[in-house]
C-alpha cells in the first residue's frame, strides 16, 4: 500500500510537467497577450512591460524559468493584470472560498443525492421511486446558472430572508444559496448512480443467496450491497470533488463569493498567464491527489481489488 | 489669466462659505436634512487592476483612486475646474510653461504635507520606463518637455519638463503649447503618489495598512473580487465639508444580478441592463436615471489592401451608413435614452459644434433612397457583396450587429457575415486587419473634441481601419496648438461625412438605478468624474 502510494506521486512529476509545458504553450498560443488593450500600447510601452514581465524571453527559457521558480521557491509569479497582486495571494485569498462552500455542497448533494438513490432503487416502480427520480431528474436539468437566479428572486427578491450574494468571511446566510445552486445537480447525478448501481447489486446471485439465508432486510442492505453499490459512486466523487472545490464560475460570478472558479475564468479571458498556470497547477495537483484517493477507497471497499 | 482669478476666487468663496460650522444633520450649503446613516454602496462590473494612480487604466480603479488621492485640479459637477491640491495656477503667453500653486493644508494620511515634490517624483514615475506603466503614454499626451526621449530610455527622468521650484510651487514646461493642459490635471495618471510608502512596501503599498493617500477617503478594506471599502480622511484639508463616511463597491459582474441586488435595497447604485431602461423608469421613476456621456459607438472600415474592394468606394461606405436607421437601434434595443449618431464627436462635447452635413436633416426614407443610389451609382448591386462585420462578445453587440446587418440586406442588398470574437482575440484580429467592418466604442479621456478626432490620425494607435488623410492630419495638428480649435474639430466632422472612414451609430447615455436619496450624483458631467466627499444622502 505505501509503496503504491508513493509510486503513485512520483509518477504525478511528470503528468504535471507535461501539464505545464502543455498548458504554457496552449495559452501563450492564443491570440492576444496580457497588455493587448483596446488602445493599444505605443511600441516602447509595449517593450518596457514585457521585459519587466520577462515575456519578451524565449518560450523555452520563460518555461525552464518558470518550473524552476515554482519548485524551488513556491513562487508562481505576480499576476499580469492586478499589480499589486501575486498569483499565490489570489490563490490563498480565493482557494479558501471555494473550499468551503464546495465542501459543504459536496457534503449536502452526497449526502442527499446517496439517500435519493437509496430510496429509489429499495421501492423500484413504487410511488417513491418516481419521485426521487423526479427530483433528481428536475434538479439535473435546472444547470446552477438557472438555478441562481431563481433562489435570489425567491430567498432574496421575494422573501428577502438571505442576502443576494458577497460572501463575509463565509457566514451562513452567504453560504446557503451558493450551496444549493452548486449541489443539485451534482446530488441528482449521485442519486442516479446510486440507483441504478444498488438496483445492480440487488439483483445479483449473492443478495439473492443472503436473502434465502434469511437476513433481514436492513442487514443486506447496510452489510453486504451498499459496498459494492458504492464503487462507481466514489470513482464519480474523486473528480466531483475537485471541480466543486475549485469552484463553479457561475456560483463565483452570481453570487460574487470571490472563488477562484471566477479567478480562473477571468485570468484566461485576461491572459493573466500566471495567474492561470498557477490554478491549472493546482487544479492538476488535487485531481492526481483524489484520483489516488479514490483508488484507495476502492482498495479498501473491493477485496478484489489489489493496489 | 482671468479665468484663473476667477477661479482662484469662486474657490476663496465657497471655502468662506462652507467653512460656517456645520450643524450636524444639515448640508452646509443647502441646509437639507441629512440622513443618519452615510453609507454609499454601488456595484462596479469588474476588480479594479490597481489603484496605483500611474498603474491604473481602468474606469474602476479611476473611480477609487480620485477618492484616495487628489491632483492638482479637481472638477466639479459640470465638469469645469475647480481647485485640488493647487489653488491655481499661471501660464506663460505662449501656453507652453504652466506654474501651480499649491494649498499649504494639504495633507498625506500619515500626515505629511503633501509637497510640489510628491507630484514631480509622480510624474517623472509614470513616464520613466523602469515604472512600465501602461498609461504612460498619458505623459506623452501631456506633452512635457523631454518625455518622448525619457519614455524610450534615451534620456533619465530627472530630464523631464516638471519641477518643485519649492515645497509649494510646481513649475511644468511642455514641448509645444497647449491651452487645455490644466484639464489634463484632473486626469489620475497624474496625481501624486507617496515616495517613502512606495520605497517601504514595492508594489504592496496600494494593500490597505501600507497605503499612504492624500484624497478625501483612505481604502481600510479590500477582498479581491467581493468587495472594497474607503472610509473618510480625516486629514484631508477638506474634511469638514465630507459628509459621505463610508463607500463601499461590491464587485458583481452580472448586469441583471446587480439590478437584483439593487431592487433589494443592497446596493444604492448600479447600471440599467441593456434595453430595460423604459421598464425601471416606468416602474421606479425616481430611481431610473440617464444623462449623456462622452463616448461613441460606431462600426470602422477596413480602407487597407485586406479589405472587401468595395469598400475603397466612399460612395460604397456612405451607402452603409445611411442605411443604418439609428432611432430603431437606440428606441427599440438600448431603450436608455441614448443619442442616434451621425457625427464620431458627441454633441454634449465641450465647445463641439457639429457640422451641418445632408444626413442628419434628412428623414430616413430619404437615407435610404440616397443610399441605393449611392450604391448603383458606384456600380454595385448589394448582392455582389458580402462584408465580415466583426464584434466582441456581448449581448448588446451583438442585438445591433444583427439588426444593421439586417438593414443593409433589406435596403441595399448587402450581405454580412457576422463573426463574434471574445475580447482578446477580436483586439488581435483587428490589429490584424482580418475584417471588414469592426466594431468599437470610445469614450474621450477628457472633455474636447480632439479626444475623439485624435483617433482619425492617420498614426494614431487606435487607428486599425489604415485610415489616412493629410488634411485631418494637418488639423489635427493645428488644433493643439491654436487657443480655439472648435472650427477645426467642425471642419473634421465635415471631411469624415465625405470620406467615411466610420460609421457613428449612437452616443452612450449613462443610465442608472440611483438610491432617490442619494444627492449630487454629477448628471452634468459627461465624463463622469464623480468624487464621493461631493455625494450624501438626504433624510427620506
Amino acid at each position: 500500500m505505501t509503496e503504491f502510494i508513493i509510486r503513485r506521486l512520483l509518477s504525478a512529476i511528470p503528468t504535471l510537467l507535461i501539464l505545464i509545458v502543455f498548458s504554457f504553450l496552449l495559452m501563450h498560443s492564443a491570440p492576444g497577450g496580457p497588455f493587448s488593450s483596446d488602445r493599444p500600447l505605443p511600441p516602447e510601452v509595449l517593450a518596457n512591460i514585457e521585459a519587466k514581465y520577462h515575456l519578451d524571453d524565449p518560450l523555452a527559457l520563460q518555461i525552464w524559468n518558470y518550473v524552476w521558480g515554482v519548485v524551488t521557491q513556491f513562487d508562481f509569479g505576480p499576476s499580469f493584470q492586478y499589480k499589486d497582486r501575486t498569483v499565490n495571494e489570489i490563490i490563498a485569498q480565493g482557494f479558501p472560498v471555494t473550499l468551503t462552500y464546495g465542501s459543504i455542497a459536496f457534503v449536502v448533494a452526497v449526502v442527499f443525492g446517496c439517500a435519493l438513490g437509496i430510496t429509489a432503487a429499495l421501492n423500484q416502480n413504487s410511488w417513491l421511486d418516481y419521485f426521487a427520480v423526479g427530483i433528481s431528474i428536475g434538479a439535473q436539468v435546472l444547470p446552477n446558472f438557472v438555478m441562481a437566479p431563481i433562489l435570489v428572486l425567491i430567498f432574496t427578491l421575494w422573501l428577502g430572508w438571505l442576502p443576494g450574494g458577497g460572501w463575509n468571511g463565509g457566514q451562513w446566510p452567504y453560504l446557503i444559496m451558493p450551496v444549493i445552486a452548486l449541489s443539485t445537480s451534482f446530488m441528482a447525478s449521485i442519486a442516479r448512480i446510486m440507483r441504478s448501481s444498488l438496483l445492480e447489486v440487488m439483483h445479483s446471485n449473492f443478495i439473492r443467496t443472503a436473502r434465502a439465508k434469511g437476513l433481514p432486510a436492513r442487514a443486506i442492505l447496510f452489510r453486504h450491497a451498499l459496498k459494492p453499490a458504492m464503487l462507481p459512486v466514489i470513482s464519480y466523487l474523486g473528480p466531483t470533488f475537485v471541480i466543486m472545490i475549485t469552484g463553479s464560475v457561475v456560483i463565483d460570478l452570481y453570487f460574487t463569493t470571490g472563488g477562484i472558479g471566477q479567478a480562473f475564468v477571468n485570468s484566461a479571458l485576461n491572459r493573466d498567464y500566471s495567474v492561470m498556470m498557477g490554478i491549472t497547477i493546482l487544479i492538476g495537483c488535487l485531481t492526481i491527489l483524489f484520483n489516488l484517493v479514490v483508488d484507495i477507497l476502492y482498495a479498501w471497499i473491493d477485496p478484489k481489488i489489489k493496489l | 489669466m482671468t479665468s484663473n482669478r476667477a477661479l482662484a476666487l469662486s474657490s476663496v468663496l465657497s471655502m468662506a462659505l462652507l467653512a460656517s460650522p456645520s450643524i450636524a444633520d444639515v448640508h452646509p450649503i443647502t441646509n437639507e436634512e441629512l440622513a443618519d446613516e452615510q453609507v454609499f454602496i454601488y456595484r462596479v462590473g469588474d476588480e479594479f487592476a490597481s489603484i496605483d494612480p500611474q498603474l491604473a487604466e481602468d474606469v474602476q480603479g479611476g473611480e477609487f483612486i480620485r477618492d484616495l488621492f487628489e491632483g492638482l485640479m479637481n472638477q466639479d459637477a459640470d465638469g469645469n475646474l475647480v481647485p485640488g491640491v493647487a489653488t491655481h495656477f499661471e501660464a506663460s503667453a505662449d501656453n507652453t510653461v504652466y506654474t501651480f500653486q499649491l494649498r499649504d493644508n494639504a495633507k498625506w494620511s500619515d500626515g505629511k504635507p503633501v509637497t510640489a515634490h510628491d507630484f514631480e517624483y509622480s510624474w517623472k514615475r509614470l513616464a520613466d520606463p523602469n515604472t512600465a506603466s501602461p498609461y504612460s503614454w498619458f505623459a506623452k499626451e501631456m506633452g512635457l518637455k523631454n518625455v518622448k526621449a525619457v519614455m524610450a530610455g534615451d534620456m533619465d527622468p530627472s530630464e523631464l519638463g516638471v519641477k518643485a521650484l519649492d515645497d509649494h510651487t510646481l513649475e511644468v514646461r511642455l514641448e509645444n503649447s497647449m491651452g487645455h493642459f490644466p484639464l489634463m490635471t484632473t486626469s489620475e495618471p497624474t496625481f501624486p503618489s507617496p515616495k517613502w510608502a512606495i520605497d517601504a512596501h514595492g508594489s504592496d503599498w496600494t494593500k490597505p495598512g501600507n497605503i499612504v493617500s492624500n484624497g478625501a477617503y483612505v481604502l481600510t478594506e479590500h477582498v479581491p473580487q467581493e468587495k472594497s471599502v474607503r472610509e473618510r480622511n480625516p486629514l484631508y484639508w477638506n474634511d469638514q465639508n465630507t459628509i459621505l463616511e463610508r463607500v463601499e463597491a461590491l464587485v458583481i459582474s452580472d448586469d441583471n444580478g446587480a439590478l437584483t441586488r439593487y431592487l433589494a435595497g443592497e446596493l444604492d447604485r448600479t447600471e440599467v441592463p441593456t434595453g430595460q431602461y423604459n421598464a425601471l423608469s416606468k416602474k421606479h421613476p425616481d430611481d431610473a436615471v440617464s444623462f449623456p456621456r462622452l463616448c461613441a459607438y460606431y462600426y470602422f472600415i477596413n480602407m487597407t489592401e485586406n479589405t472587401h474592394p468595395a469598400l475603397l468606394d466612399p460612395r460604397v461606405r456612405e451607402a452603409l451608413y445611411l442605411a443604418i436607421d439609428r432611432e430603431v437601434i437606440t428606441n427599440a434595443i438600448l431603450q436608455g435614452g441614448e443619442f442616434p449618431a451621425y457625427t464620431f464627436t458627441p454633441e454634449a462635447t465641450a465647445n463641439f459644434v457639429g457640422p451641418d452635413t445632408p444626413a442628419r436633416s434628412m428623414t430616413q426614407a430619404e437615407r435610404d433612397a440616397r443610399a441605393t443610389a449611392l450604391l448603383a451609382e458606384a456600380g454595385y448591386t448589394g448582392e455582389e457583396i458580402e462584408l465580415d462585420l466583426l464584434y466582441n462578445t456581448s449581448e448588446a453587440h451583438k442585438k445591433i450587429a444583427i439588426i444593421v446587418s439586417q438593414m443593409w440586406k433589406q435596403k441595399l442588398g448587402v450581405g454580412t457575415v457576422l463573426q463574434n470574437m471574445e475580447w482578446k482575440t477580436f483586439l488581435e484580429a483587428r490589429s490584424n486587419q482580418e475584417f471588414d467592418i469592426g466594431r468599437a466604442g470610445w469614450c474621450g479621456p477628457y472633455n474636447l473634441a480632439s479626444s475623439f478626432l485624435d483617433l482619425m490620425s492617420s498614426t494614431h494607435a487606435y487607428n486599425d481601419a489604415g485610415y489616412a488623410n493629410p488634411e485631418v492630419d494637418a488639423l489635427l495638428e493645428k488644433a493643439k496648438t491654436s487657443p480655439d480649435p472648435s472650427a477645426s474639430f467642425t471642419r473634421i466632422e465635415e471631411i469624415l461625412a465625405t470620406d467615411f472612414p466610420i460609421i457613428p451609430i449612437y452616443h452612450y447615455a449613462g443610465v442608472y438605478m440611483m438610491n432617490d436619496d442619494l444627492r449630487n450624483w454629477p448628471v452634468g458631467n459627461v465624463e463622469q468624474k464623480w468624487y464621493s466627499r461631493e455625494l450624501y444622502f438626504a433624510a427620506d
